[in-house]
């Protein structure tokens, strides 16, 4: 069994330093971490000087970056599932997965209270809109979004209802929280029950939306069984497909900057921004956070380590701009339209 | 004076300001006023009107992005709204599916695809300024009546899909909506009249009939057919657009070229580095900011700079005065264009932060990049004239001389 300072050894520069380590990146501290149910554990990660944290909206999901042992650092993606109104920390809640290529590992077995984490700014795939009548449909550790969305139809007075599935009640986190809401909810053990029956979806609700979070399957089904409603009153959050995200950089690297012929080397402790403005480029910017777009460049060559929560997936793979106050580099160099 | 009996709760540990943040006076010249605000502390009392007010930039930065404990749901105003409520009056989370689709279609990559349509508005509108006029000669212009108050508002709306008619209501119309946030002082018993009207009129403008195919109202309608908002609240978001994006901006582009007729020197700073333009608006943003205050209202004790604002009051945000603070910016009352201004309040910051400033930078940049290309000197040649509002820094005229390029 590793120790906890050797676990730390492995990035320093993400893992173990207060949140000027990485500027435009938060590290917060786990304040918390106690088991919901067979195989998920919550952490409530907190900001360590009780600074606000970015906020954020039911659906999103912030990204942790994970120093594994064996596997190097890490970026994994979880969705929120805290209390928004809590404004200076995040919880999360993380399946153990059996073919988990170490994040979830490292996050139940070696991660403890008092560690600091390095977390990316929340984004949202999966914005709860306004509708008259919301179907949830979760299965297993989709729960998660479901139930910040759940928390906002609430007070929205919004007429919504939740099908929940999962291998066996053991298994099913939050099950708890949700008995406030009664007949809303429909609590669907796999062991007991079988496969989530969906053909009470098969009739469009006027006004109405689904919102399914699960594994691939369910949401195949989901899908199949609604297949009447609009398409666009039918959402998914899909889990994050398992495919390797680059390694997170942990070393400086360059910036060329075509129009005012300069070059600059961004340190591990200074954003892009502060690179900028210190070689004499400044970029006008505003929240600092990622969140407002002012301070968007062009980005000419090179790929960037997109942190901010303006641009959807498709936006980042073009690699085309990014936001200097916290996007950083992948790549060693980046060619900017500065 | 009992001030201090009405506040029990913080008995002798907030000072007291007996100040009138909207007497013509302050309204005329509000930098004694905001100035007195920051140095009482952290959080005065206004005993005229029962309400806490903030003015120093640190604590601005707190107070403003936190949401949960300053809701702007009953109104940003010292009374509660007397209109159905827009995006500014909505906490979460109600406020959240609006505000995705807003700040959608008033994106910086959206603003970016404008900007040819931009320069050809500012081309037209700068040369018939200066038609007549030999270079190298001079020309006197009112920056205010002949640039400010006109080119948001036809760019705006027209970007928006507004039809031209009445188009002179925008500016009294929005002008009231902002007086009404003070208290119904003799600006507000003023607007009363033709507010009803006004509010029928701009409402009637932005039902889904009366909008062009294409602009923001009809995204915002695209929107609501996409099930991202309620129908009936297309109408109250595009309002929202005329309410809250044409007087800001006509006093952000007066303003800007008032700070620039004010400091010569500054012109001189841009010509040698037009690429600066963006950052030149925003700093005369900071340096005086469209948006003076809003207030909003305390959902439990809060905390600031180590004194309890209580619950239920309605507290005082005065941008204006943060953006002037000598504890967060060098000789806070010099226009300087080589300081960077990031991190100004004038948009506010947070969840409720402006969502058109980069429609504002994107007119404000391109009227002064078309003056660059004309205009070698600007003078002020007489006092700035002031139009007193509760909430904007109002102008009335900017008298300037252009000596243009030879």
């Amino acid at each position: 069994m590793p120790t906890h300072a050797t676990s730390l050894t492995v990035d320093e520069s993400s893992a173990s330093k207060p949140a000027v380590g990485r500027p435009g990146i938060q590290s917060l501290r786990v304040a918390r971490k106690d088991v919901l149910a067979e195989g998920v554990i919550r952490l409530r990660l907190e900001e360590p000087h009780n600074a606000r944290v970015p906020d954020w909206t039911p659906g999103s999901h912030i990204e942790l970056v994970l120093p594994t042992k064996e596997h190097g650092v890490l970026s994994r993606h979880y969705s929120l599932c805290g209390d928004r109104w809590d404004a200076h920390a995040y919880e999360v809640a993380v399946l153990r997965e059996p073919n988990s290529r170490g994040g979830s590992h490292f996050v139940h077995d070696e991660l403890a209270v008092g560690d600091m984490i390095t977390i990316g700014t929340p984004r949202n795939n999966f914005h709860l809109t306004q509708a008259k009548r919301i179907e949830f449909i979760a299965g297993g550790i989709g729960i998660t979004p479901i139930m910040t969305m759940i928390a906002a139809a609430e007070q929205l007075g919004v007429d919504w209802r939740l099908h929940y599935g999962g291998r066996s009640r053991d298994s099913m986190a939050f099950l708890d929280e949700l008995a406030q809401y009664g007949d809303k909810v429909v609590i669907w053990p796999q062991d007991e029950k079988g496969h989530l029956n969906l053909t009470y979806l098969n009739e469009p609700v006027e006004g109405g939306r689904v919102y399914c979070c699960g594994p691939e399957p369910l949401l195949n089904a989901v899908a199949g069984a609604a297949e009447a409603w609009p398409k666009w009153a039918v959402r998914f959050e899909r889990f994050v497909p398992a495919t390797q995200p680059p390694p997170v950089r942990t070393e400086p690297f360059e910036l060329e900057l075509t129009r005012s012929n300069k070059s600059v080397t961004v340190g591990t402790d200074e954003t892009v921004l502060s690179a900028l403005s210190n070689a004499g480029v400044p970029v006008l910017a505003s929240c600092m956070e990622g969140i407002c777009g002012t301070c968007e460049v062009s980005v000419l060559r090179g790929t960037p380590e997109h942190r901010d929560s303006l641009l959807n997936d498709g936006e980042r793979e073009k690699n085309d701009r990014m936001f200097v106050c916290v996007s950083r580099s992948i790549t060693d160099k980046l060619v900017l339209d500065l | 004076m009992t001030a201090t009996s009405k506040c029990p709760i913080n008995h002798g540990t907030i000072p007291v300001l007996d100040d009138d943040p909207f007497a013509p006076e302050v309204l005329e010249d509000p930098i004694p006023f905001q100035t007195r605000l920051r140095e009482a502390g952290p959080v005065a009392y206004l005993s005229k009107y029962n309400a806490y007010a903030i003015g120093g930039y640190d604590e601005m930065s707190a107070a403003v992005s936190d949401w949960q404990g300053l809701s702007s749901g009953s109104g940003v105003g010292l009374n509660e709204p007397w209109r159905a409520r827009g995006l500014l009056q909505m906490d979460p989370p109600e406020h959240d599916a609006p505000r995705e689709v807003l700040q959608e279609i008033l994106s910086a990559r959206v603003l970016r695809s404008m900007k040819d349509n931009c320069v050809d508005r500012a081309r037209t509108l700068i040369d018939e300024l200066l038609e007549g006029t030999e270079p190298g000669g001079q020309v006197e212009v009112d920056a205010h009546k002949q640039i400010g108050a006109v080119f948001p508002v036809n760019f705006f709306p027209d970007a928006s899909g507004i039809d031209e008619t009445d188009r002179e209501n925008l500016v009294p119309y929005a002008d009231h909506i902002f007086n009404s946030l003070g208290p119904r002082n003799e600006l507000v018993k003023q607007g009363e009249c033709r507010a009803a009207e006004l509010q029928e009129w701009a409402l009637s403008k932005c039902q889904r009939e009366n909008l062009k195919p294409e602009g923001f109202g009809a995204d915002i309608w695209a929107a609501a057919d996409r099930g991202e908002i309620l129908h009936e609240h297309a109408p109250l978001l595009t309002r929202s657009l005329l309410s809250a994006g044409v007087d800001t901006t006509v006093y952000g582009i007066s303003g800007v070229l008032y700070a620039m007729g004010a400091n010569p020197e500054q012109w001189d700073k841009l010509k040698a580095n037009p690429g600066m333009a963006r950052v030149a608006f925003d700093e005369s943003l900071r340096w005086h900011s469209p948006v003076q205050q809003i207030f909003r209202k305390a959902t439990r004790d809060i905390e600031i700079g180590g004194v309890v604002i209580p619950a239920e009051s309605r507290v005082l945000l005065c941008f204006q005065s943060a953006n002037h603070d000598p504890r967060r910016w060098d000789n806070p009352l010099k226009f300087d264009l080589d300081r960077d201004p990031s991190g100004h309040l004038a948009f506010g910051m947070g969840m409720h932060q402006c969502v058109g400033q980069h429609a504002a930078r994107l007119q404000a940049a391109t009227l002064l990049e078309e003056l660059l290309e004309r205009v070698d000197k600007i003078e002020l040649v007489a006092p700035v004239g002031r139009h007193h509002n509760n909430v904007l820094r109002g102008i009335d005229s900017v008298p300037l001389r252009f000596t243009l390029k030879k």
